[in-house]
């Protein structure tokens, strides 16, 4: 590390104790940080310090730190996961930022994603949405022949692209109205392009559009923040199948 | 029927009311057109035509029109709240990438045209603005009988800077709501995939611009003098 040139960041982080504490800004400042320090590391070395002046560390999720877990959320000087392209905050490296740089961490802000403590929010009404009818109901029993149900190619990629999502949330939180018209585009069009799926497409897309509006999201007004917010780059045209999915099934 | 229940049910609404209003925006303009002579008789020739439909076809069109912008007026405020609420607490930094002016400030260019939306009607249809230069008080001859003088009115109306200023303001308002309004319109309804959206937001932009445009010439044309009433 010492061959390194290291930089000293001011962090600007909220934290709050619990759901009903209001919550604050703190200031830390975070020295010895190199280039090579992901973002979630740079935490770590913040949080080692405060332990060792018996200070609360601050809270935040992570799991995996390969960007595949959809754990981490954070919001970076104000864009989910910090704004680059196709990034999850553990895949943020320190390369990004200047020494001297003021960085503000804040948590997904939404009404559907209550505060639990400091970064770290309660995700479950994703898992509501999916509950409400993002699978396909099937008997179990022996496993089916290969291409037994055929597929286009085409049908098979785009269903792909929508299951590319991990479920961290940031399109709510990219999002100025809190809205899960990303995610839930997703989990429709996945299962609306796939022909397990289609069986149930119009109850799916109605219980699942009533699940988000129970969980208390926001409604979609077309500004596709969503869409660059997306660590995993799901496409708004997700959203179009929805709507698309949500009109033909009035009619079914 | 979750249509006026649901998220996506009440902005399929908004999106259908916005585009009819939008299409009569667009026929509004063609004929307001006529202004410039394209029409034997100009403007009031044009006005005569509309009028001399029989009754029923005008109320029933009004009336439409009516319920197109009450349905969207009400719906936008509920969606509008209801967003606000999605959100409670800002972050401490802004920074949208794809928002823009347009899309963030919909319901404010909405509320701006529907207030320019009763000053027009009291202005042009009630004429109460300025009686003394009220089409429906001057009347002018045209082809063997006599007609409004709607050319006159307008003249009359745009010569003051007031007047012509709360107009081109007024489409300013139109312009940034369209905008954003027409492509929204083909992704809320679903007519739009990863290769059309790029195109629609740009043809929604132009149709936006070419309606400012188009209104915006005919106060201009008066004050330059090219319009004489």
């Amino acid at each position: 590390m010492s061959d390194h040139k290291t930089m000293t960041l001011t962090l600007i982080v909220w934290r709050q104790k619990g759901p009903k504490d209001p919550g604050k800004f703190e200031t830390y400042t975070a020295k010895g940080i190199t280039e090579h320090h992901s973002f979630l590391e740079m935490l770590d070395c913040v949080n080692e310090d405060l332990i060792r002046a018996g200070k609360d560390p601050i809270a935040f999720d992570h799991d995996c730190r390969e960007g595949i877990c959809g754990m981490c959320s954070q919001v970076i000087n104000g864009a989910a996961h910090g704004g680059q392209d196709r990034t999850t905050v553990c895949q943020l490296h320190m390369r990004k930022f200047k020494d001297g740089d003021t960085i503000y961490i804040e948590p997904w802000r939404a009404r559907a994603f209550p505060i639990i403590t400091d970064l770290i929010v309660d995700r479950t009404a994703l898992d509501t949405i999916v509950q409400a009818g993002a699978y396909v109901s099937c008997h179990s029993g022996g496993v089916p022949d290969g291409n037994a149900i055929l597929i286009p190619k085409p049908a098979a990629d785009e269903a792909m692209d929508a299951a590319e999502c991990i479920g961290c949330g940031a399109c709510v939180a990219g999002c100025p109205n809190g809205a899960a018209m990303l995610f839930t585009g997703a989990k429709v069009s996945q299962y609306a392009l796939l022909p397990q799926g289609q069986a149930e497409a119009a109850t799916r897309v109605k219980s699942l559009v009533n699940a988000m509006a129970e969980c208390g999201f926001g409604n979609c007004t077309n500004h596709y923040e969503c869409q660059v917010s997306c660590p995993k780059g799901i496409n708004v045209k997700f959203i179009a199948r929805m709507n698309r999915e949500f009109l033909k099934a009035q009619f079914v | 029927m979750q249509i006026t229940s649901s998220s996506i049910g009440r902005k399929i609404l908004m999106a259908i009311t916005g585009q009819a209003m939008v299409l009569f925006a667009v026929i509004h303009l063609l004929g307001n057109s006529s202004i410039f002579g394209w029409l034997n008789g100009g403007i009031n020739a044009y006005a005569e035509h509309l009028h001399s439909m029989p009754l029923p076809i005008i109320i029933g069109f009004r009336l439409a029109l009516l319920v197109m912008v009450s349905v969207h007026i009400w719906f936008g405020i509920n969606l509008t709240i209801e967003n606000r609420g999605g959100r409670p607490q800002q972050y401490a930094v802004k920074s949208t990438q794809k928002a823009t002016f347009a899309s963030e400030n919909m319901i404010w260019s909405g509320a701006l045209i529907g207030l320019f939306l009763v000053y027009h009607l009291v202005h042009f249809t009630f004429q109460c603005i300025s009686p003394e230069t009220a089409a429906l008080k001057n009347l002018v001859p045209l082809h063997n009988e006599m007609v409004p003088n709607v050319l006159g009115m307008v003249v009359a109306g745009f010569k003051n800077v007031f007047v012509s200023f709360i107009y081109a303001g007024a489409m300013v308002a139109l312009f940034l709501h369209l905008s954003h309004g027409i492509q929204s319109f083909f992704q809320t309804m679903g007519w739009s995939c990863d290769k059309s959206q790029p195109i629609l937001v740009k043809f929604g932009t132009l149709v936006a611009l070419a309606l400012f445009l188009g209104y915006v010439l005919i106060p201009l044309s008066i004050f330059a003098g090219i319009l004489k009433g």
